[in-house]
């Protein structure tokens, strides 16, 4: 009688393991061509030319730079605590991907006779799911950081860790005023709703403007990167890293960066929809597959624009001091977090009473 | 203090204005400025494949000249040498026997003529002190090397290559600088 139990649906197992499969190595090979990117508009920024050497373009790059990282020797302090040292760098990146899980990446094929989804997981709890994995991402760097048995790589994953934590606050509190509009968690529910309507950068700026900052700094990107800060802060918490594992803290960031675009492009740039266009009669007249491919071109064109502009932030503002960055954090982002989340509360509640107070 | 520049200014200690305070059309500024030098002309040179053009007076690596025939120039006369104020230059002179005359132009040659280029400063002076016009300096530079064993240019480094069996090689060495190849002494 518990039959039933074991008949599962292999081909929505089999389904979700090539969508992961091909998730993570886009993402991966995304995170590699951010670093040929990054270096390329580091490059026009600065009048240079960039890598240009390896590949037409330079494009082959990311595979010399890899290699490089793969065949340099590996060094593990004797000091150190093994298995934590191995664990952090491994963590940043399992925490960096997983939060790809539940960002929709299009609407849905229709293939072999079924619906595919290309949402790894359509949970109802998408955003708070989102915030606890990224929160995760804090013990790579203090694993990293205390494994590492330096006092400096320690005192560097403390000033990252209380960055982190200082901006998932306010970051937290901007994704509250989102939610009071949307009145839904599910990522797939808020794109479906931009869809209809408009996008949510248009109700909210200012959310989306903390959000960004937020962004940055739990991507320890410019101008927040002091836990990284290579020259004047001694490095960060990576310091005693070498070889690939030093590499994974890098690419985690990189991966970071290319989730955290997707996620700011699905709650706030309509995610996948395509602009200007109404996806459904799209759909109807040319087919749901061609309609879904385009929406997934959409939201990459997104997710690369929010790229570069990652990358055109880091080659402009220089590094906040410690000082300054928990200043902007504590006594400026979070009254105005919670100042625009009374604003929508106030607003969505009005337009609930039909605009009468 | 008498400023050294037109452009001294004193340091502007005023409190911030709510418009500066608020950073973010300040950031948008330099993102303007950074942005639009995405679209600037690059000064780089993309060097192996395109190389600046040097200028016509400049002093490069020494070439032991050859002339219209094939036959090295060099007497071994030494004048080089005393004139080179940093003392690069040694040579040892041979006498030609019968049969060299194609080899070497006059009755006396250079058996060996080094150059330690870690010693000479390029200063032309031995091109100038040349009678025969049978040392100039090219438009190339010594590439790097590992030892400084390395640096001490022989005969087999310096000499031209041959006119008459390499013309190309000949004309590369050359390079864009034109050299009278005959009799060569009306400098």
């Amino acid at each position: 009688m518990y039959l039933t139990l074991l008949s599962v649906d292999w081909f929505l197992l089999i389904e979700k393991a090539v969508l992961i499969a091909i998730i993570i190595s886009v993402s991966l090979l995304v995170a590699m061509y951010e670093t040929w990117g990054e270096r390329k508009v580091a490059a026009f920024m600065q009048d240079r030319r960039g890598p240009n050497r390896a590949g037409p373009g330079g494009l082959f790059q990311p595979l010399a730079d890899g290699l490089k990282l793969f065949m340099k020797e590996e060094i593990i302090p004797n000091s150190s605590n093994r298995f934590l040292f191995v664990l952090g760098p491994g963590l940043a990146m399992l925490t960096a991907m997983m939060t790809s899980a539940v960002v929709p990446w299009s609407s849905h094929f229709n293939l072999f006779g079924r619906e595919i989804s290309l949402q790894i997981a359509d949970i109802n709890i998408g955003i708070l799911y989102i915030f606890g994995v990224v929160s995760m991402g804090v013990y790579g760097i203090m694993i990293g950081g205390w494994a590492s048995n330096n006092k400096f790589s320690l005192l560097a994953a403390i000033r990252g860790a209380s960055q982190i934590i200082s901006y998932e606050l306010a970051m937290g509190i901007s994704i509250i005023a989102l939610l009071m509009i949307t009145g839904s968690l599910s990522l797939k529910d808020i794109v479906e709703q931009q869809q209809r309507g408009h996008y949510y950068i248009l109700l909210q700026p200012l959310g989306f403007l903390i959000f960004l900052i937020c962004a940055f700094a739990e991507c320890n990107r410019t101008p927040f990167d002091l836990s990284e800060a290579e020259n004047e802060l001694n490095f960060g918490y990576h310091q005693e890293y070498s070889s690939m594992k030093l590499g994974f803290y890098l690419f985690a960031e990189y991966v970071n960066m290319f989730i955290s675009s997707a996620v700011m492009a699905t709650l706030y740039w309509g995610g996948y929809d395509i602009p200007f266009v109404n996806d459904a009669a799209f759909g109807q007249a040319h087919g749901q597959n061609l309609l879904a491919t385009l929406q997934v071109v959409s939201l990459f064109v997104k997710i690369v624009i929010f790229i570069f502009f990652f990358m055109w932030v880091r080659w402009t503002i220089p590094r906040f001091r410690y000082d300054q960055l928990m200043r902007l954090g504590w006594k400026i982002l979070i009254p105005l977090a919670i100042f625009n989340m009374l604003v929508t509360g106030f607003l969505v509640l009005l337009k609930q009473n039909h605009w009468h107070f | 203090m008498e400023p050294l520049t037109s452009r001294a200014r004193a340091v502007d200690r005023k409190p911030m204005t709510m418009w500066e305070k608020m950073y973010l059309p300040a950031i948008a500024k330099g993102m303007s400025i950074t942005f639009s030098h995405m679209f600037k002309k690059k000064p780089t040179v993309n060097y192996p494949e395109k190389t600046r053009p040097f200028s016509p007076v400049f002093r490069g690596l020494h070439v032991l000249n050859r002339d219209e025939q094939g036959r090295e120039r060099c007497t071994a006369c030494g004048l080089c040498a005393v004139a080179c104020p940093a003392e690069a230059i040694t040579m040892e002179g041979a006498e030609r026997l019968p049969g060299e005359e194609n080899l070497y132009r006059e009755e006396k040659y250079a058996a060996k003529y080094e150059i330690n280029m870690l010693r000479c400063i390029f200063c032309g002076l031995c091109e100038e002190a040349c009678p025969k016009d049978a040392i100039y300096l090219s438009e190339t530079f010594a590439p790097a090397n590992y030892t400084r064993k390395g640096f001490i240019y022989g005969k087999e480094e310096l000499l031209i290559p041959n006119p008459v069996t390499q013309p190309e090689e000949f004309a590369k060495a050359q390079g864009g600088r034109v050299r009278p190849a005959g009799d060569g002494n009306g400098k």
